[in-house]
This record gives C-alpha cells, structure tokens and sequence, in this order.
C-alpha cells in the first residue's frame, strides 16, 4: 500500500519536474543563442530596421518585425472585436441554451481546430485573389490580409471566453433588472456589459496574444518583405514570419538575431498573457 | 370564526384559474384562484415545493423569460388583464424583491434606487432624483444608514442593508403591488426583524404579497394567508382565523409542524 502511494508521489515529481525542466530550457537556450546579436547590436536591435545579411556588412535590426507584428495584431483585434462581440451576446444571452446558440457555438469552436496552414492556403487561394480583384493591392499580399486572416483565427478565442463570461453574470441580477420593466436590450447594456465588462475586455487581450504569435498563415500571406509597412495593403513580415522564412539558411550573427528576435516575442506575449490572466483572478 | 375566502371586494390582484407547468404535464400550480386585498400583506406559505415562487413570479410574469414554460388563467391588475399589457408595463407598476439580494454591484447606492428609471430610459432633473431617492431610502428606513456614502457600491451594504436598498429600488416607481420571493431566507434575524417591520410599515401605501416558508413570519407580518400544497391553493383566509382554526386537514399538519 505504501509502497504505491510512494510511486504515485515519484511519477507526479517526476514528471512536473521535467515540465519544469523544459520551459526552463527553452528559455535558456533562447537566451543563450541571442547573446551573440545583443553583444553586437546591444538595444539597437530593437529599435533598428537595417535587415542585411550581406556577408562583411552584416547588421541586423528588428523593428520592421515588431511593427509587422504588432500592426497585424491591432488590424486583427478590431476586425474581431464586432463580431465576437456580437457573437458571444448571440449564444450567451440571447439564445442562451437553445439549439441555434449550440449549432454556432460549434461552428465557432470548429474555427479554432482548423490548422493554421489550412488558414494559409485559404487565404492563398480565396483571399488574396479577392484583394487582388477589389484592386486594393497588385498580388494581394499584405498586412492587411494577413491580418484578416488573423482575425478569422482569433475570433473563437475571443468569442468562446466572452460567451463564458456573459453567462456568468447571476440570473438574479438579469431578473432584477427584468423585474422593474427593464428590456433585454436594458439588460445586456445596463447589466451584462457593465458586469462583465473586464472579463470581455480581457478575452481581447488573450485573442491579441494569440494573434501576435501566429505564424504559418502570416507568412503565407504577409508578402515577407524586411521593411516597415507605410500602408494598410504593404507588405511585411511579422515577428513570427521572419523567423519561419529565414531560419533555414541562417547561421552565425543571423541565426542569432532570429533566436532574438523569438525571445522577444516570447517576452511580448507572455506579458499579454499575463496581464490578461492578472484580470481575470481579479473578477 | 374561519373561512375560506371566496371573493374580495375590489382586489389589486384578481387571479382566476392560474395553472402553470413547467414542462407540458407537469403542473407546479394548477387552477389558483384569489383576489389580494389592497394594502394589507398576504403570504403564501407552503412547504418547498409547493409553487408559491411559481405562482408569485406569474404576477409579473417573470415567466415570459423563459420560454418552455405554460400559463393557463388569467391575473387581473386592477382590472385590467395583465395579459394584455406589455410585460415592461406590468413590471413598472409591480415591484419585486428577490431571495437573496441582488442590487446591482456596477451602481451606486443611489443609482440603484433609481435603477428602474435608468433603466427605461426615464430622465429626470436632479432635483427630481435626489428627492426620490431621500424619500424612497426614508422609506425604507435605510436613509439615516446611507445617507453619507450615497455614491458608494451598494455592494458595500450589510445583506440587511442590501435588501432594503433592493426593497427602496423596486419603490421607487411607487408600483401597485410589492412582490416579495422569501425576502428573509438570505437574512440574520436581525435584519430579518428589520426587514419585517418595514413591510409593516409599508402596508399603509401598498399591497404587498410575500411568499415564505417561514409560518412564524406569516403568523408576524400578513393580514392574510394562503397555504398551498403541491400546486394547489389549499386555503386561503385570514392570517389570525387560519392560525387559529385552520379548516383543512393539511393545513392544520403543516402548521403544527406535521411536515414542511
């Protein structure tokens, strides 16, 4: 009897042990293999958009990267925001338990399950031919389709939190409101919005933290060019995409400020991530 | 002397044939018949179970929130089929206050005293709110207590404190009827004992109809009372004559305690 109580308590050890053992290593050797760019660029990185790899003139910055990250990110979150606002009011209130809200509910969960190089291909094959069409761009790569496709990606995050959230709020304070003439439309802005509202608003941030880490279906469409986007249907690179296009046939100082390039993004989301669990514990 | 009441000169609430189920066969109330008597306190008591939240909530017909549910019968307010008013009308003119207290976490005191208004829309000069909300908190005793942190969460309050203010909110649009779903259950006795001095109070200007399952806040506070049994209106009569010499075999077992 002791005996596999003790084994249980190894095997529990043991294998949180080695979790911890790898995100720690991960880390590390993240950091590790930026050291090379960090003591050739220092801080500059962050804030240069030089990108050569010419051999001898060697100089690598990653501003370009971070914009094209974090301009893809808001185009998404706002294309998003409407609709899985819309959404999550649609299937956590207003048709709260019926078949129409399960059937949507599906649908939007079905979104998340879809590969991010499905999205891709998709968007290679549906939605750049559709701006090339509108003649808003000449190949139809660009940040702004990218970005479209990002929001396509992140809505059912968005939305199945925000659903969660909104069917929290008590039916008590629902019929409180009911009870003194209140319509369903009074209910949702006068009572739902306001008690849910830092659960919603912590959903987008989740849904952008996503965003800012995608990557297949960003490369696939983005154009991967190393500047900084002066327009909506410029192309780019993202954070992300950079790394996915490159890492390849980098080695020496450009393997380098790849590596950096991801510890960075690491850093980035996980402080997103983190500040939007932070709001949630304190709901 | 006891009897069953039969019929009440010129009622608030008239309700005729009230069944309501739940689901298509099964009945939580079936076939009520009742007229309230204008400001008294009448309270339905009855074992859980019973209906007598069920039959309550069929006033303002907080039933029209969910759809699976069947009313037969009608509810007459002052005459006028509740039926045919709009369920917003209704609720503006019956006030209700819930189990536990739910005012509204996101408003200040003094907004939610004013929630109803708020709420549909009504704008009103400041004058006009700050004497609604001093004379509606006076009302209900809660003023003297609040009158200080008027802008503070109404969360803040005692629970006691908190279901007065839930009692000032549903006042505030001076509504025919008071409706009360075991406005105690939630309470210490303190508070319990304040919120039934209050409804005393309240019954020289409204109709109040409470729904407990406690016989001795019945036996306190009602002028009448209705003992319902498995979705049916067992007895209805006046609280002290019921008490005393309760006509129905079942009423006389729940009130010494038989069951509950």
């Amino acid at each position: 009897m002791f005996k596999s109580e003790k084994i249980t308590k190894i095997i529990l050890y043991a294998s949180s042990a080695l979790i911890v053992l790898v995100s720690a290593g991960i880390v590390l050797s993240l950091m590790n293999g930026s050291i090379p760019a960090f003591k050739e660029f220092g801080l500059k990185f962050i804030i240069s958009n030089d990108w050569n790899p010419t051999e001898g003139k060697e100089n690598y910055g990653a501003l370009p990267f971070i914009a094209g990250t974090v301009i893809t990110s808001f185009i998404a979150i706002i294309i998003c925001l409407p609709l899985a606002f819309s959404t999550s009011l649609f299937i956590g209130e207003y048709y709260r338990g019926t078949r129409l809200a399960g059937i949507v509910g599906t649908m939007v969960d079905m979104l998340a399950g879809i590969p991010s190089i499905v999205y891709g291909l998709w968007g290679f094959y549906v939605l750049r031919p559709l701006i090339v069409d509108l003649g808003l761009s000449a190949q139809g790569y660009g940040i702004f389709t990218a970005g479209i496709i990002l929001a396509i990606m992140i809505i059912p995050y968005a939305t199945s939190i925000s659903t969660e959230i909104i069917m929290m709020v008590s039916s008590e304070l629902k019929e409180g409101a009911y009870s003194l003439g209140a319509t369903r439309k009074d209910v949702i802005f006068s009572v739902i919005i306001p008690n849910a509202r830092s659960g919603i608003f912590t959903s987008y941030i989740l849904a952008f933290g996503r965003a800012l880490g995608e990557t297949m279906a960003v490369t696939m469409l983005i154009g991967n060019t190393n500047l900084i986007p002066r327009g909506f249907f410029d192309t780019g690179n993202t954070m992300a995409s950079v790394i996915a296009n490159q890492f390849g046939e980098a080695d020496g100082l450009k393997l380098s400020a790849l590596i950096t390039i991801g510890l960075l993004l690491f850093v980035i989301t996980g402080i997103i991530n983190g500040i939007g669990k932070l709001i949630i514990k304190r709901m | 002397m006891s009897e069953i009441i039969k019929h009440i000169e010129d009622p608030v609430l008239d309700i005729q044939k009230l069944s309501i189920a739940y689901n298509k066969d099964k009945y939580a109330v079936t076939d009520v018949n009742a007229g309230i008597k204008r400001k008294r306190v009448t309270a339905i008591m009855g074992p859980s179970g019973c209906g007598k939240s069920t039959l309550l909530r069929a006033i303002n017909r907080m039933h029209d929130l969910y759809s699976n549910i069947v009313i037969d019968g009608k509810v007459f307010l002052n005459g006028e089929d509740t039926s045919e008013l709009s369920a917003i009308h209704l609720r503006r003119k019956i006030g209700m206050v819930f189990q536990r207290p739910n005012p509204f976490p996101t408003m200040s005191i003094y907004d939610n005293v004013l929630a109803g208004y708020k709420l549909n829309g009504i704008r009103l000069k400041k004058t006009q709110r700050d004497e609604i909300v001093e004379e509606t908190l006076q009302d209900v005793t809660l003023w003297d207590e609040v009158k200080d942190s008027l802008l503070k969460k109404g969360t803040f309050l005692s629970g006691g404190q908190q279901q007065r203010l839930c009692i000032a909110r549903a006042l505030a649009f001076k509504p025919d009827v008071l409706l009360l779903d075991e406005p105690t259950s939630a309470l210490d006795p303190v508070a319990t004992k304040k919120v039934e001095e209050l409804l005393i109070k309240l019954k020289k200007n409204y109709t109040i109809l409470l729904v407990t399952h406690n016989m001795s806040q019945a036996a306190r506070i009602s002028d009448f009372s209705m003992f319902m049994y498995m979705g049916e209106l067992v007895e209805y009569g006046k609280t002290k004559d019921m008490f005393i010499n309760p006509l129905d075999k079942r009423t006389e077992e729940y009130l010494t305690g038989k069951f509950s």
